[in-house]
């Protein structure tokens, strides 16, 4: 998990490094003095925590987080409790450490904030997998329901793609970029120019080719890593 | 009274030197800058400004160990808020800014 922190105080940011060192699954990878540059660098890099002071002049923690479009987890950093309540109403804001803060105070918000991304990327891949289940693709005019995990094989034939399913085969007048971006991830990969596979029903894989079913399909010498990292080896 | 203090940092660095060392002289960098903003801001009368360097400076006395006096700076903070200077308030945490200026010589 990497984090940044935006305080105004020198001592403050030196703190929370020192905290963060505790913890090897906390990465600090930046630090400011003030909200403006942080939103500079939020608009460029992606941060999974934001160990955030509330009392800074010209521009408040409060005020910082209502420019956020897309917030990741926070957790406020202040010796004021008095802005706690309002700080709750946001779903992103995970906790409230009073200055000064200790470790034992500190690891518990850090685990508060890594359970609370597990439980966030886990409800997003679900509803991935729940959301494509299933597609529909036209031919002859029929609107013709195939679903995903029934699929192993796609291939390219000029203007049409052949979708192979366990049943039956479809050949729908498309491209493979656009089936491609229909398809989970998590399921399907694309291996060759010509090919989009189902990782899950691979046979067996040799030099630079996989088998899947009856076909021998080629695979491209730069897919290749990626195809070896997706494969469940012992 | 109470004596300013380094449990906390020595908590913090958790026998690290280094860290002591680098939280000891980011205090010792901080502070007098602090404490000049904090008189500055009383010359110009503006509570805002007062309020928010006596807001800056309390931290410090927690990172020091001065829990009563933090809380005194807590209740003089808020008194400035409602834009009233307290002369005990203020002599209260005009004393502890003194200790702390004596212990930071010694380390």
């Amino acid at each position: 998990m990497n984090c940044i922190v935006i305080d105004d105080e020198k001592m403050a940011r030196v703190i929370i490094k020192t905290l963060c060192s505790e913890i090897d699954s906390l990465e600090l990878v930046e630090e400011f003095s003030d909200a403006i540059q942080a939103i500079k660098y939020l608009n460029e890099n992606q941060v999974d925590l934001i160990f955030l002071d509330i009392h800074m002049p010209n521009f408040s923690g409060l005020d910082f987080i209502k420019t956020l479009k897309n917030p990741p987890k926070i957790i406020f950093t202040t010796s004021d409790p008095k802005f706690a309540i309002e700080a709750f109403e946001y779903d992103f804001i995970v906790d409230y450490l009073l200055k000064p803060i200790e470790f034992p105070r500190f690891e518990k918000a850090v685990k508060k904030a890594q359970k609370e991304q597990i439980i966030k990327k886990e409800a997003s891949k679900n509803k991935v997998e729940e959301v494509k289940n299933d597609f529909y693709v036209n031919i002859d005019r029929r609107l013709i329901k195939i679903d995903l995990p029934s699929i192993y094989l796609i291939q390219a034939k000029g203007d049409y793609i052949n979708i192979k399913t366990e049943n039956k085969n479809y050949i729908v007048h498309s491209t493979l970029k656009k089936i491609e971006e229909k398809l989970p991830d998590s399921l399907f990969l694309k291996v060759h120019r010509s090919y989009i596979i189902n990782v899950k029903k691979i046979i067996d894989i040799e030099d630079n080719s996989v088998l899947i079913k009856k076909d021998v399909i080629p695979v491209s010498r730069s897919k290749r890593p990626e195809l070896m990292k997706r494969l469940d080896l012992l | 009274m109470e004596k300013p203090n380094l449990e906390y940092i020595n908590q913090l660095a958790r026998g690290e030197k280094d860290v002591k060392n680098t939280l000891i002289a980011v205090v010792k960098e901080e502070y007098p800058i602090e404490l000049e903003n904090y008189f500055k801001s009383l010359e110009n009368g503006n509570f805002k400004d007062i309020e928010d360097q006596v807001h800056r400076i309390k931290h410090k006395f927690s990172i020091l160990g001065l829990e009563i006096s933090y809380n005194k700076a807590v209740d003089f903070e808020l008194s400035l808020r409602e834009g009233e200077l307290n002369k005990v308030q203020k002599d209260d945490f005009e004393t502890t800014l003194k200790s702390i200026t004596k212990f930071l010589k010694t380390i």
